[in-house]
C-alpha cells in the first residue's frame, strides 16, 4: 500500500510538470487551431539559459525570474518573426514550420551548449521533503500549482486576460471593440512559452540537461492535453495529474520502466479513437 | 447640421467582385439614418467598409478625420461601434464579460461600471443573465447583448446590421423603442441596416437606398415613405 501512495506521489510531481507544459500546448491551440510541436524545445532551451545563468554565478531564483521573463520575450518574438507570416496558410504550412522551429532550436542547443547530458539544480531546501516525497517533487509541486493559479487569475480575472480570450475564440468581434488581436497572440505565444520555461526548470533535475531532454516529456504533455480536452485549460492540467500518475503506477508495477512512455502513446491513440474530445473539451459540431 | 459621417465615392470589392461601386452619403450629429435594399444590394459591406473590415477604395471622413484604410482596431477606438451581421456574440464568455469586453478600450473604469448597469437597465433579461454563457441565450437577448456591447464603447457612431434579424415583431419593437431612446439620451447616431423598411423608416430621420452598390435615392425620412417607388418596393402597398 505504501508502495502504491510513494508512487502515486511522485506522479502527482511529474504530472504537475506534463501539466504545465499541457496548458502550454492549449494556450497555443486555442489561438491557432494547431498543436505546437516546438514547446517542448521552447522549454528545453529557457533551461539552458537557466543553466547558462546559474553557471555565470546568478542565484537560482533570479535566474528563474530572469528565464521566465526571456523566455517570455522570445516566445513573443517567435510568434512575431515566425508564425505571423503563416498565420493564413494552410495547415500543413504551419506544421511543417512548427516542427522546423523544433529542429532549429534543438541544434541550435546542441551546437551552442553540447550533447553531453548535463545535471541541473534543485533550489529547494531538505526542509521541503515529507516522507513520501523528495524535497524537488514537493517544490515542484508548488511551483506549479503557484504557475497555475496565477494563470488562472490572470485570465479570469483581468482586462487583459479577458481580451486574450475574447482575440483567441473570436477575432473579428475582437477587433470591433477595439482589442488589438495581433499582439494578443504574441502575448499568447509569449506566457506559453515562460510556462514551458518553468516547466523546463522543474523537470531538469529529474531528467538532466540535454537537447532532448523534452521529446518525452511533450509526449506525456501531448497525452495529458488529449486526455484533458485540447482546447479546454483546466482539463489539460487535470490531464497532466493523470497522466503523472497513472504513467507511475503502471510503470512501477504493470509494465516496467522501460515501456513507460508506451502509456503516453496508448493514451494519445486511445482518446483520439474513443473520445476526441476528452474529458472537458467541447464537442465541435459543424452544420454543412 | 454638421457632418458626423462623410463617405464619398467608396467601392470595396471581395476578391476580384466589385461589391460597392462608389457610395456617397453623409450622417449628421445626433442623427439615425437607415440604408435599405435589397439582398445582395452592398449593405453589409457598407458597413464593413466604413469599418475597414474588407479592402476600400474612396474618402471616409469621421469626425473630421479620414478613416479610409485604418484598422478596425484604430476605427472602433474612435468611437464607431458596430453590431455586426450574425451578432458576432463572444459565445464562450459570460454576458457581463462580453459587456466589458466591448469597453475595452476605454479608460474610465466608474464610467464603464455604471454603463454595465445603464445597459442592465435598458434590457434586464441581460442582468438576469449576467453569469451565464452568452451563447446560451436566446437570438433575441443575444441581439440586446450584441447592441449592448457596442453601446459599452461610449461610441459616437454605432453602426446596426440588421438588428430585427430573427427577432418576434414585438421583440423588435421594444428593440427599436429603447435604440430610440438611447439617441435621444446620449446622442448617439445610428447607421441602421435594415430589412424591416417600414420600422427603419419610423425610427430614422434621414434614409438612402442603395441598389447593386450604389446610392440611388437618399433624403429625409419623411422624404423616403412618400416616394412612390420606395414604396412600392420596400413598404409593399
Amino acid at each position: 500500500m505504501e508502495a502504491v501512495l510513494l508512487q502515486v506521489l511522485a506522479g502527482l510531481a511529474t504530472g504537475g510538470i506534463y501539466a504545465s507544459l499541457a496548458l502550454a500546448l492549449v494556450m497555443i491551440y486555442q489561438a491557432t487551431h494547431l498543436v505546437n510541436f516546438a514547446q517542448g524545445e521552447m522549454a528545453m532551451f529557457a533551461t539552458y539559459i537557466a543553466w547558462s545563468l546559474v553557471n555565470a554565478g546568478v542565484g537560482y531564483w533570479p535566474a528563474f525570474l530572469l528565464t521566465v521573463l526571456i523566455a517570455f520575450v522570445l516566445g513573443v518574438l517567435i510568434e512575431r518573426v515566425v508564425i505571423r507570416p503563416v498565420e493564413n496558410a494552410p495547415v500543413l504550412a504551419v506544421v511543417v514550420v512548427f516542427i522546423g522551429l523544433l529542429v532549429i532550436l534543438n541544434s541550435v542547443a546542441g551546437w551552442i551548449f553540447t550533447y553531453t547530458i548535463k545535471s541541473f539544480p534543485s533550489p529547494f531546501p531538505p526542509a521541503l521533503g515529507i516522507r513520501y516525497m523528495s524535497p524537488h517533487q514537493v517544490g515542484a509541486l508548488l511551483v506549479t500549482l503557484i504557475v497555475l493559479a496565477l494563470l488562472y487569475l490572470f485570465f479570469r480575472f483581468t482586462p487583459l486576460g479577458l481580451a486574450m480570450r475574447a482575440a483567441a475564440q473570436n477575432p473579428v468581434s475582437s477587433r470591433l471593440v477595439g482589442i488589438r488581436v495581433g499582439w494578443m497572440l504574441a502575448l499568447g505565444w509569449g506566457l506559453a512559452a515562460a510556462v514551458g520555461a518553468v516547466a523546463g526548470m522543474m523537470v531538469a533535475p529529474i531528467v538532466y540537461l540535454d537537447p532532448n531532454m523534452m521529446s518525452g516529456i511533450l509526449l506525456y504533455a501531448f497525452a495529458a492535453a488529449l486526455l484533458g480536452g485540447i482546447d479546454s485549460p483546466g482539463g489539460a492540467v487535470v490531464g497532466g495529474l493523470v497522466v503523472g500518475v497513472l504513467e507511475n503506477l503502471l510503470g512501477a508495477f504493470v509494465i516496467g520502466n522501460e515501456l513507460k512512455l508506451v502509456v503516453a502513446l496508448v493514451l494519445i491513440v486511445g482518446v483520439l479513437l474513443v473520445r476526441p474530445s476528452g474529458f472537458f473539451g467541447s464537442v465541435q459540431v459543424s452544420r454543412v | 447640421m454638421t457632418a458626423l459621417l462623410e463617405v464619398a465615392d467608396l467601392r470595396a470589392s471581395y476578391g476580384a467582385t466589385r461589391v460597392l461601386h462608389g457610395i456617397e452619403f453623409s450622417l449628421g450629429e445626433r442623427s439615425i439614418t437607415a440604408v435599405l435594399g435589397a439582398n445582395g444590394a452592398g449593405k453589409t459591406t457598407t458597413l464593413r467598409a466604413l469599418c475597414g473590415m474588407v479592402r476600400t477604395e474612396g474618402e471616409i471622413r469621421f469626425a473630421g478625420q479620414r478613416i479610409a484604410g485604418r484598422r478596425t482596431e484604430d476605427i472602433a477606438r474612435l468611437g464607431i461601434a458596430h453590431v455586426p451581421d450574425g451578432r458576432g456574440t463572444f459565445l464562450y464568455l459570460t454576458t457581463e464579460e462580453n459587456l466589458r469586453l466591448g469597453a475595452y478600450a476605454r479608460k474610465d473604469k466608474r464610467a464603464v461600471a455604471r454603463d454595465v448597469e445603464r445597459m442592465y437597465a435598458y434590457f434586464p433579461r441581460l442582468k438576469e443573465r449576467r453569469r451565464q454563457q452568452a451563447g446560451t441565450l436566446s437570438g433575441g437577448e443575444q441581439q440586446m447583448l450584441a447592441v449592448s456591447r457596442a453601446l459599452m464603447l461610449a461610441p459616437k457612431l454605432l453602426l446596426l446590421d440588421e438588428p430585427s434579424f430573427g427577432l418576434a415583431p414585438l421583440v423588435v419593437r421594444e428593440l427599436f423603442g429603447i435604440l430610440r431612446a438611447i439617441n435621444a439620451e446620449s446622442g448617439v447616431s445610428m447607421l441602421l441596416v435594415e430589412q424591416n423598411a417600414a420600422m427603419a423608416l419610423e425610427l430614422a430621420d434621414h434614409a438612402c437606398v442603395i441598389e447593386t452598390g450604389r446610392v440611388v435615392i437618399a433624403g429625409t425620412a419623411a422624404e423616403l415613405k412618400r416616394d412612390d417607388g420606395v414604396r412600392r418596393a420596400y413598404l409593399g402597398y
